[in-house]
């Protein structure tokens, strides 16, 4: 029977959210095709995670060495290389995530196998996949094939797909003998800091005054902070804002800085990259404003202008002055 | 240190309609300006800070026609010491050929470290840092938004999701995927592009790389482009600044934030 392999994610004995959206999307795909389902996890001590696991595929094969104890890219490759070569899965699911993104790329090198990234989702069309990404921004979408290959590596988007409760598997545990691999990597694990830690907590506010690249100039930041100071609400912003040095990373929603849960999240000049919708999607009621009206946070506000932020926030301004 | 970038000229698509054209395997792009792919500046931009601060020599890389020497011309206008573009001719590479291509130039190139941005702003792939680096042969790492060279090798920040970095150390010579934010990069000057286009592009031809048939079979085909399928989106505010203003404030006291 051909096989579906997933790759496990996980930070610090933690299995990630990712593992558990692949899981449920290669379950979906291998009752629809009669598919074997297996999960791969390597890691110091993968005990506990495996545990997690069982429901959710037919195996787990689990490699323990301590040099798998945090990601690196040539250990895991090494190991997935032989795994793979060895196995010849149909398909092989990974997260498209900073692991993802390093891991991927190297064993599509490594095993000559064609890899698609980054897919929202993935279509089976007689006997082979076919994967839709989302490009320029997703602004447009694109249906992509693979050239014919024993094997297709597939990386996913964090989000694309929901988690399912159980997909009723018993999966079988096997403890897989590591291979022989260099005693030193080239690239050496030193440790992980919490870079959103600040003044300012935005995950408790009720109402996030938001800013994006649509701002235009450093200048204008302080107006957004007034305004946000007159209603009584945080001042978050998303990833350009932060790049440019215009405010510390500790205001940042999105997947790289953090996710929000305010009643309200008014989004000033965002244009809604996955990344930042990724970090709003516990708020309650999202309003947008954006001079472009294709703006992709258009598809996910509840309410829109169509209008330059500034000119509404001088009147929001005037308006909660008043009051 | 001897650092080799790549660089990618793309379609500027901020606060532009896009639509597939006529075959639907691209998009319409007569009427789209190009600029550098955003997370190549910051990579272009980290390789001049460096040579800045160790000395060393600072090459610029592009696979693309002669139009998109454009994105050399700004490299050499901020610093880089040489460019090379090539030319795909007949070719139409994928991220995985791309790589390829990248690579064997690379190869013919002095480098200790080699920087590509994380992904491009068209097809977001991501690949083409990593794959190459595999060809090469180099310990690599994605989505780096900190370098501080050290004896033998660089130690780095590794952005990761959810608020949190990985530190690493990196042995070179490595190739590492620049984040956007890792620096600030400098403003170019239409007079320093201007300077720029008076020094030489060296342009390699892909087909005299030797690479081998298979490495020139694209991974990927793209069958359709389409528009994202339609979702209910948001109910539209209408009329001037002062109205949508009253709406919005009354949305807000009607969710129960009191202003």
């Amino acid at each position: 029977m051909a096989e579906i392999i997933v790759i496990a994610e996980h930070r610090n004995g933690e299995l990630r959210e990712i593992t558990f959206q692949m899981l449920s999307k290669a379950s979906e795909l291998a009752k629809d095709q009669t598919y074997d389902l297996t999960v791969v996890l390597l890691g110091g001590n993968t005990e506990n995670m495996a545990a997690q696991l069982k429901d959710r595929a037919a195996r787990v094969v689990a490699y323990n060495d301590e040099r798998l104890q945090h990601f690196d890219v040539e250990y895991y490759r090494d190991t997935l290389a032989g795994l793979i070569t060895e196995r010849k899965p149909f398909m092989v699911l990974m997260g498209h995530t900073p692991w993802g993104m390093d891991l991927a790329p190297a064993l599509a090198v490594k095993t000559g196998f064609p890899l698609a990234t980054d897919c929202v989702d993935i279509l089976m069309e007689s006997g082979k996949p076919k994967v839709i990404r989302q490009i320029y921004s997703g602004k447009i979408f694109a249906r992509m094939a693979f050239r014919n290959a024993p094997s297709y590596l597939i990386t996913v988007r964090g989000g694309a797909f929901p988690v399912s409760d159980s997909c009723g598997y018993q999966a079988e545990i096997i403890h897989a003998s590591m291979p022989s691999l260099s005693a030193k990597s080239r690239r050496e694990f030193l440790g992980y800091q919490d870079t959103s830690k600040g003044e300012v907590d935005i995950t408790q506010a009720d109402l996030l005054v938001s800013v994006g690249r649509g701002v235009g100039e450093q200048e204008n930041i302080p107006n957004v902070k007034q305004l946000a100071d007159l209603m009584g609400g945080t001042l978050s912003c998303s990833r350009p804002v932060v790049d440019k040095k215009w405010l510390p990373k500790y205001h940042q929603v999105g997947t790289s800085g953090k996710t929000v849960k305010p009643k309200v999240y008014l989004a000033l000049g965002i244009s809604g990259a996955f990344q930042h919708v990724a970090g709003i999607s516990g708020a309650g009621t999202i309003i947008a404003v954006n001079r472009d009206k294709k703006a992709p946070i258009f598809r996910v506000a509840d309410y829109g202008v169509t209008a330059d932020l500034l000119s509404i926030v001088a009147a929001l301004k005037e308006k909660v002055a008043k009051k | 240190m001897n650092i080799v970038v790549c660089v990618k000229n793309v379609p500027f698509t901020q606060e532009v309609d896009l639509v597939p054209d006529a075959s639907k395997l691209d998009i319409r792009k007569d009427s789209l300006p190009y600029v550098m792919n955003e997370w190549d500046n910051y990579a272009i931009e980290e390789a001049i800070q460096l040579r800045e601060k160790t000395g060393g020599h600072v090459t610029a890389v592009t696979l693309g026609k002669e139009t998109d020497e454009e994105v050399l011309r700004r490299c050499l206008a901020m610093g880089a010491d040489e460019a090379i573009r090539v030319e795909p001719g007949i070719l139409n590479p994928d991220a995985a050929v791309t790589a390829a291509m990248l690579a064997a130039v690379v190869k013919t190139v002095p480098h200790e470290l080699v920087l590509t941005g994380v992904q491009s702003d068209d097809f977001n792939h991501g690949v083409v840092g990593p794959m190459m680096a595999e060809r090469l042969g180099l310990p690599h790492a994605s989505v780096v938004n900190g370098l501080n060279p050290i004896d033998g090798g660089v130690e780095i920040t590794i952005e990761l999701e959810g608020g949190q970095d990985e530190s690493s150390r990196v042995s070179l010579p490595a190739l590492l995927s620049i984040q956007t934010g890792i620096n600030e990069p400098r403003y170019v000057s239409i007079m320093g592009i201007r300077r720029a286009a008076k020094k030489e592009i060296k342009v390699v031809q892909a087909e005299d790389l030797g690479l081998s048939a298979d490495d020139i079979q694209p991974a990927l085909i793209i069958e359709e482009m389409f528009l994202p399928p339609e979702t209910e989106g948001a109910e539209m505010l209408q009329g001037d600044a002062a109205s949508v203003a009253e709406q919005i404030v009354r949305i807000i006291r009607e969710k129960g934030v009191s202003l």
